[in-house]
């Protein structure tokens, strides 16, 4: 065994040492998973979007945001024959035990088509629910914000929040009003930029 | 207005201790008697904020930037050790005092992981407090943040070990006695903290 | 000691959780299901069993009075590239585990057996150790997450056996205190005799 005296010299060489190769270790395990990293996260993506936007359209997976009311949404658009269809909006909310995000996909004419949630920290088996219970999430589908009110019968609109989970019914559908909103803004947005659409 | 509801959510509601479950072993170790848990808090609460303050601009003005996020874990823990160190060196020459309190905390404090677990969350996670707006947190929210955090872990830990003071006088039957009767007196006082979630 | 009992004694004689008590964070965070418990447990050990070679093998000629820091980067960087590769290959998992990943940097057992064991042994003693210690961890883990899910969603790894909810205050942090604290009396009780 080699001598390990703890002299000023020995302990800086060492640490040294340590951290240098700790430091090529890490390097190397971080060029070899990036590859698969990137990979996983761009194919969760698409299959996030592909379930909140409408089939047959082509999504460009290209982030995108928008600033509406000091807020910054991020959002992904999809096109049929270069006319967009709608948009995936990213879509932030407090929820009861914490942020609850969902990825809302609203149609080019204001009408929402699915929403999904990315993540939440909710009560299990309580406002959990928000994430499976289609009995709840199926009210979203095609809603129509015009005719019908974004917001739970408890406040005066027309959706039914789940039992015992009003604070999170709450959020979810206040964060698929806020996408909403955004959708207009967009819809704006592409009709002045774009005239001819029409 | 924003502040308030940090402050409320993260010394209430989610309670370092007994909602997020950091920090349980100084928790458990040291609240045997009120005047250690006292001093303990006082250490944590110190470093926490402290050590949220400088890995939050190490994190925003040098992985960030240098796309060196993955060495994140390894440079916030040095940092943390590295600051638990000074800590100790300056208050030794500096507060004595304070040094006498604290002093004998201070090293354990490294392995706590409230410290590492705070650090962390403020970069990391996104935050939503009334309103619609969620973002990563900025540097004042962050100190805020920890500070509450730090208080709300010293209070669960006082009031621990007012508690546990208490128990440790009563009849416990013997496989319960030392830690499984702790154990379920924190269940208890968490099912009690479980009546503050949502008023934020 | 003879191999085998390095390896066994993580169960009863040595259980981190049980007898130990170290590295009670994830323990009472994650368990709120018996998978999660398995998961953890197994993420711990491969922490744990690598940074025990790691250590043993450097531990001659590290000088005395930085050990700790040296041992602390070489956990650190265990735990980084585990975290790389569940990003890049278990996502879901990772996901789901959270901020308890990066905070293996932490778990007492981990630096707790660097110090006591792997410093002063050799490499394949130390890495006997970690499997053992890292089995009791990961046991006990998935015991807790059994009984967490049996009564709090009446299931046993997403098997459920009664329909709708079980009492939901088993799988919120109250549970977590009870179940460990009523484990601990059994086990107690049990290894008394």
């Amino acid at each position: 065994m080699m001598a390990a005296q703890s002299n000023l010299k020995n302990m800086v060489l060492c640490l040294t040492a340590v951290c240098f190769v700790c430091a090529a270790v890490l390097a190397a395990t971080y060029a070899v998973t990036q590859e698969p990293i990137a990979r996983t996260a761009q194919h969760t993506l698409q299959q996030s979007l592909a379930e909140v936007l409408p089939q047959d359209t082509e999504i460009d997976v290209q982030e995108q945001t928008l600033l509406l009311d000091g807020t910054s949404y991020s959002y992904y658009a999809c096109t049929q024959d270069g006319r967009v269809q709608g948009w995936a909006i990213r879509s932030v909310t407090a929820g009861f035990g914490g942020p609850l995000t969902l990825l809302v996909g609203v149609r080019a004419d204001g009408t929402v088509h699915a929403a999904k949630v990315l993540s939440h920290s909710e009560t299990p088996g309580l406002g959990a629910k928000c994430k499976e219970d289609r009995t709840f999430t199926g009210q979203f589908k095609s809603f129509d914000p015009r005719t019908r009110k974004l917001a739970v019968r408890k406040d005066g609109g027309d959706i039914d929040a789940i039992t015992a989970s009003t604070i999170t019914s709450r959020a979810y559908t206040l964060a698929v009003a806020n996408a909403v909103k955004v959708a207009a803004a967009l819809q704006d947005g592409t009709r002045e930029e774009d005239p001819q659409n029409e | 207005m924003e502040y308030f509801l940090i402050i409320v959510s993260a010394i209430f509601v989610n309670n370092i201790v007994l909602a997020q479950f950091l920090g349980i072993c100084p928790f458990l170790g040291v609240s045997n008697r009120l005047s250690t848990a006292v001093g303990m808090s006082g250490a944590v609460c110190f470093v926490i904020t402290l050590a949220t303050v400088v890995t939050f601009l190490i994190n925003h003005y040098l992985l960030v930037p240098l796309n060196l996020t993955f060495l994140q874990t390894i440079s916030f823990i040095l940092v943390i050790a590295a600051l638990v160190q000074m800590v100790e060196i300056v208050l030794k020459k500096a507060a004595p005092a304070l040094y006498q309190a604290l002093g004998i905390f201070l090293p354990l404090i490294t392995t706590n992981c409230a410290v590492l677990g705070v650090a962390i969350t403020v970069v990391s996670k996104e935050f939503a407090f009334g309103g619609a707006a969620s973002h990563l947190m900025n540097l004042g929210e962050a100190t805020v943040y920890a500070l509450a955090t730090s208080l709300g872990y010293a209070l669960a830990m006082i009031l621990f070990a007012g508690i546990r003071e208490h128990l440790a006088q009563s009849d416990v039957p013997k496989p319960f006695k030392g830690l499984p009767i702790a154990l379920i007196t924190v269940g208890i006082m968490a099912m009690a903290f479980l009546g503050f979630s949502g008023i934020v | 000691m003879s191999k085998w009992s390095l390896i066994t004694k993580g169960f009863i004689k040595e259980n981190p959780t049980f007898v130990l008590v170290l590295g009670m964070c994830p323990t009472l965070a994650v368990t709120t299901s018996a998978m999660n418990g398995l998961e953890m447990g197994l993420a711990t050990m491969f922490v744990l069993l690598l940074s025990n070679i790691v250590i043993s093998l450097i531990s001659p000629i590290v000088p005395d009075k930085v050990h700790i820091p040296g041992y602390i980067v070489v956990i650190a960087t265990f735990v980084t590239v585990l975290q790389l590769l569940m990003q890049a290959f278990v996502p879901a998992v990772y996901e789901e585990l959270g901020l308890f990943i990066p905070l293996i940097v932490v778990n007492c057992i981990v630096l707790g057996r660097a110090e006591a064991f792997a410093g002063s042994h050799g490499a394949g003693e130390s890495a006997l150790d970690g499997i053992g210690i890292g089995l009791g961890f990961t046991v006990s883990l998935t015991l807790i997450g059994i009984v967490r899910e049996a009564l709090g969603s009446g299931a046993v790894f997403g098997w459920k056996f009664i329909s709708g909810d079980g009492i939901l205050a088993f799988i919120m942090a109250p549970g977590a205190f009870l179940v460990l604290g009523y484990l601990m009396v059994l086990f107690n009780k049990l290894a008394k005799k």
